[in-house]
């Protein structure tokens, strides 16, 4: 219910009017690319264009903030710039020193009380924001999932679907009448990180020993990017994250297949055998083989993901074949090893990967 | 009066001049001396850290850079971070706060000459630990390595599990040293001012600059100690297996965010408190009147020192705090800016109906003013927690922090070099060099944190050793960084200018702006001991009393 | 060159500041205070929290003795000072020793109790989250008194030939103030170590 009610979050024509001014301006400013429509993934992780309740949100209020803080800098600016031109020494004048003013009591007293009443109504507005997205109660369709952060990669589990997946969450479109939020569970297994799709929703951290959760609920179905916003490690930039948002039917679809266990191919046992004897199965899972290590993503349906190492790369046949032999050259200072394999055992085991469907 | 009757020079036979100068300087407890010590020391690290920046950004300038090594990027801004906080602008504005607090009091040198020394030395050597790591991070035997866990230094990541060798060591070691050393010279500055004032100097008579850097000597002894706490914490899980902030161990990473921002973030105040103090001095003369609302500017700055203790958890609204918390750091961090705006009107009131002298100082003021509106206003966007879970580790944080530090605070400070440059060297500076080191500052400070806010909006994380094309990232980048290199042509001239005008700059009397306070009053640069009869006074502006009897403040204040 | 001097004008009221010497101390326990808290809130927030054990209750014995010791020199270095101010010598010098020998007392304690933990219990500061906050903050409590029976034996050495006299009773007050503030800090400690934590 209460994911209904911010979804109406009121606020006067005035707001809104000054919203659209400020939004111009902020278009403007922020981004010369145009604006499109708004609730549409897009390659830039843009917070001026939403897709999901909390960002939106927060949105409106960050128009509104910027409202009043353009007012005030335009006002406080014009004056100094007024003092700056209108006091400026003049070469024509005698060498008298200007009359010395002490202070004004009354001038004091009108810009302590002013800025108060500007604070309070900021802050009435923040607060209302700070309760709508922090308190809202999860509807019974909601999806719940467990992102568990780890250098430098995303570790997604759907306890309730029986899916586990990585670096690239999927999630279904939530239609505003059928409300079909995602709740994220937030836990990190190493270091801090923090979980950021700027058009979905703003960030929380993933903190070791503590349990953070946000939600998010997309308006339109497409691919969001983000990636880790607080600083673990060496490789923090390449943690990249991407959002899903799929129709209902493509979500059902998504998760059947992933709900089953790994294709076993006779074309690519060698490879598997190779993975299974090696230290491949120290770290990563694939489901239906010894391989159970969790330091790594599961690999169960590697090649149902566009992307490997968090992001840093497309999942291509080169790219696995130079991320197994010499990580480094993707992503420097990841804790994935140098497989060192033969050529023949290279060619053995990508194959196998890429049978991983 | 003449000033060599006092200069009490050392009397021997030159046989190393030399060696006889560093010695004098290296064993001196004279408080000029240890202040432009300091503020030597500063410029030092401030040429350091500002090529670590211009490092940084040159790898940004396009996606997928090549130029560093993620390992060396990420040292590149622990250092640039650390460096450029602890070891340029505390000891910067410490050095003018021992150079000008005793000469504006009426003093002849600190409370505790020795203790000042050794507060100096204590900073001086923490800077050179940090550095030290460069070479000593892994053992000489290794290639030796920096610390690369960020200025803050978020646990778990500065555990032993996550930073291998002795990098994080010599982060903490030289913070706990150079943190001494700052309570040192704190309690210093507290003392001097509470007993040292001349006579007729009551607290309502004193200059802003000293009322200020009392505020900020206050902040220092109540904000910089848990640093220091939370640093022995940290050495005791380093050195000793300790569990604070263990999180295997059922340690609180979160723990460590909140004693380090309540550090932190007064820490902001620490350093933004005598950059006012510095405009509050320069904003009046060049205007040719006196501060407007003195008590108010006392009370606005008190109250910063207030609140600002309260405000800490606004840098941690992603760490999934409470909706009470959240609001409750909310409000607190807007109240903030009550006073400060305060501060602003009150400069303005000041420059209103008066004569605006544009000498260098004056225009860094000016600048200082309009962009410490705009660090203020980001800062209240930051300040709404919604916006704040957006904007948070975002490089919209980073340029407004920069507009803090930069566009505010080493603003101020160059006003303030320029302003006292002729009193602490006896020399003018060179206006035109000024004026070009002022507007090349300008244009770079513009181009670099203007158009940083940018790609914060469009969702570029901070500390990111390289990012992805395509997400509209790449033009703000290159501008930025072109940026950076036109204020590092700024620096450039400015360090031009001050050792051209150090040796070649006319002689610049001792009161080139006449102005009112009581530094002005000794010779320039002032004697040993300062002041040969102490002086008396009557009202906060005593050189005006001495150059209009006719008029003087006293009869009105 | 002849600089502009002030004009000396008659103030209407005498001009007296504070002794920079008890300022400074006041400003050093300030800052103390603040590190103090900082361990304090550390000890209180991890309190039950060490995921193993020993708990406090298991290990900590009340330290009735050294407390009282502590807390009554406390009162001898007050009484101390004052006989100094009196110019009476002789009480000076017994209640200065006596203050040091109640705080060497105390550290003996703490140290026999670190002892019977360390090497009976085998309780050390990473065997858990109590012992890491419980070492720390005793230990940062048990390194001013040190550094204060240091100071004291300093004065004590000076005083035994004579040379502490009234004229220096504003710098051994100084000294004393902060041998109080070790003892306040005593009070909080024992009460969240001892009391509240136990």
């Amino acid at each position: 219910m209460a994911l209904r009610n911010l979804t109406n979050l009121t606020y006067s024509r005035f707001e809104i009017a000054m919203a659209k001014v400020c939004f111009m301006v902020a278009v403007a400013l922020v981004s010369a690319q145009s604006c499109f429509a708004f609730a549409q993934a897009s390659p830039v992780p843009n917070i001026f264009k939403p897709a999901s309740t909390p960002a939106d949100a927060t949105h409106r209020l960050s128009l509104f903030v910027l409202v009043i803080t353009g007012l005030i800098f335009v006002i406080v600016g014009s004056l100094l710039t007024y003092a700056v031109v209108k006091f400026r020494r003049r070469d024509t004048e005698d060498g008298r020193e200007p009359a010395p003013v002490y202070g004004s009591n009354q001038m004091e007293l009108a810009w302590t009380v002013i800025p108060c009443l500007i604070v309070l109504v900021l802050f009435l507005a923040t607060a209302r924001v700070i309760y709508s997205v922090q308190e809202a109660v999860p509807p019974a369709t909601a999806i719940q999932v467990t992102a568990i952060g780890h250098q430098f990669w995303w570790e997604f589990r759907y306890p309730a679907l029986g899916v586990i997946t990585a670096n690239e969450l999927h999630v279904p479109v939530s239609d505003p009448s059928h409300p079909t939020p995602t709740f994220i569970k937030l836990l990190s297994a190493d270091t801090d990180h923090s979980f950021w799709i700027p058009q979905l929703a703003g960030k929380t951290d993933l903190i070791p020993n503590r349990t953070n959760s946000m939600w998010i609920d997309p308006h339109a179905t497409g691919m969001y990017v983000g990636q880790c916003a607080q600083y673990c490690g060496t490789q923090h930039a390449k943690m990249l994250l991407r959002v899903y948002v799929d129709s209902p039917e493509d979500f059902a679809r998504w998760v059947d297949s992933e709900k089953r266990p790994a294709i076993s191919s006779d074309a690519v046992a060698a490879g598997r055998q190779i993975v299974e004897r090696t230290a491949c199965i120290n770290c990563h899972a694939i489901s239906g083989t010894v391989a159970n290590g969790r330091f790594g993503p599961d690999l169960t349906h590697l090649m149902s993901r566009d992307t490997i190492a968090s992001g840093a790369a497309p999942n291509t046949h080169e790219n696995l074949k130079l991320w197994i032999q010499q990580p480094d050259a993707i992503k420097p200072g990841s804790l994935m090893p140098a497989m060192n394999l033969s050529p023949q055992d290279l060619d053995e085991v990508t194959a196998y990967l890429e049978s991983l469907r | 009066m003449s000033t060599e009757s006092i200069a009490l020079t050392t009397v021997g036979e030159p046989a190393r001049p030399f060696g006889d100068a560093i010695t004098s300087w290296v064993t001196t407890v004279d408080h000029k001396r240890l202040g432009v010590l300091y503020i030597l020391y500063a410029l030092l690290f401030l040429l350091i850290a500002g090529l670590e920046a211009t490092i940084m950004r040159i790898q940004l300038i396009v996606p997928h850079n090549h130029f560093v090594s993620p390992q060396f990027f990420n040292q590149m801004f622990t250092m640039h971070g650390t460096t450029m906080i602890f070891f340029v602008a505390m000891p910067m504005l410490f050095g003018f706060a021992n150079y000008l607090v005793p000469l504006m009091i009426g003093a002849r040198d600190m409370a505790f000459p020795r203790l000042n020394a050794l507060s100096f030395w204590l900073t001086a050597f923490g800077g050179l630990l940090l550095y030290f790591s460069f070479i000593g991070g892994n053992g000489l035997y290794g290639a030796g390595a920096a610390p690369d866990v960020g200025w803050f230094a978020y646990a778990p990541l500065t555990a032993k599990a996550f930073s291998l060798g002795h990098s994080t060591d010599f982060w903490t070691l030289s913070l706990i040293v150079s943190g001494f050393g700052s309570i040192g010279t704190a309690v210093n500055i507290i003392a001097t001012i509470a007993s040292m004032r001349c006579p007729g100097m009551t607290l309502g008579k004193m200059p802003l600059l000293a009322w200020l850097n009392l505020v900020m000597a206050g902040m220092v002894l109540i904000a910089v100690s848990p640093l220091t706490a939370a640093q022995l914490m940290l050495c005791v899980d380093r050195f000793l297996g300790g569990h604070f902030f263990d999180t295997q161990a059922g340690g609180s990473a979160v723990l460590w965010m909140h004693f380090f921002w309540f550090f932190g973030h007064p820490e902001v105040y620490i350093l933004v408190i005598p950059a006012f103090a510095f405009v509050s001095e320069i904003v009046p003369v060049f205007s040719r009147k006196p501060i407007f609302g003195y008590p108010v500017m006392v009370a606005a700055t008190v109250g910063i020192g207030f609140v600002s203790m309260t405000v800490w958890a606004h840098h941690m609204f992603t760490v999934g705090m409470s909706a009470y918390g959240n609001s409750f750091f909310v409000i607190t961090t807007m109240v903030v800016g009550i006073p400060t705006g305060i501060k602003i009107f009150n400069w303005l009131g000041t420059m209103w109906g008066g004569k605006l002298i544009f000498k260098t100082p004056m225009l860094f003021c000016v600048a200082f003013l309009f962009q410490f509106l705009v660090a203020g206003l980001t800062g209240i966007m930051l300040g709404a927690a919604p916006f704040n879970w957006q904007l948070n580790n975002s490089y919209f944080v980073v340029a407004h922090f920069h507009y803090v530090i930069v566009g505010a605070i080493v603003f101020a400070i160059f006003a303030a070099l320029y302003y006292w440059f002729p009193k602490m060297t006896g020399r003018m500076y060179n206006e035109g060099l000024g004026k070009l080191h002022f507007w090349l500052f300008v244009i770079g400070f513009h181009l670099t944190f203007d158009f940083m806010h940018i790609p914060g909006l469009l969702g570029m994380p901070r500390r990111v050793y390289t990012y992805e094309p395509g997400r509209g990232w790449e033009v703000w980048n290159l501008i930025v960084t072109v940026g950076t290199i036109v204020q590092g042509i700024a620096i450039l001239t400015f360090a031009g200018n001050l050792l051209y005008s150090m040796f070649k700059g006319r002689f610049a009397g001792s009161d080139p702006w006449d102005a009112w306070t009581l530094e002005w009053s000794v010779a320039s640069p002032p004697p040993e001991y300062n002041f040969v009869k102490i002086p008396e006074v009557r009202s906060r502006r005593p050189l005006w009393d001495l150059k209009h009897p006719e008029d003087p403040d006293w009869k009105y204040e | 060159m002849s600089s502009t001097s002030i004009q000396p004008s008659s103030l209407d009221t005498p001009w007296a500041l504070p002794y920079k010497g008890h300022v400074g101390m006041l400003c050093l326990i300030l800052a103390e205070s603040s590190i103090f808290a900082i361990f304090v809130v550390a000890y209180i927030f991890y309190m039950g929290k060490s995921l193993s054990g020993p708990t406090p209750r298991e290990v900590l014995q009340i330290p009735v003795f050294a407390t009282m010791c502590l807390l009554s020199s406390s009162f001898t270095i007050h009484t101390a000072v004052a006989a100094l101010r009196k110019a009476n010598l002789a009480a000076f010098r017994f209640l200065w020793f006596a203050t040091f020998a109640l705080g060497a007392i105390f550290l003996g304690e703490t140290g026999h109790e670190w002892y019977r933990l360390i090497y009976e219990r085998d309780f050390t500061i990473s065997t858990n989250l109590f012992g890491t906050t419980y070492y720390s903050l005793v230990g940062l409590h048990a390194f001013h008194v040190t550094v204060g029976l240091a100071g004291l034996l300093i004065v004590l050495l000076l005083a035994l030939p004579g040379k502490v006299r009234p004229e220096h009773s504003a710098q051994v007050d100084t000294f004393a103030m902060y041998w109080h503030f070790v003892d306040v800090v005593w009070v909080v400690v024992f009460t969240v170590v001892y009391i509240v934590g136990r």
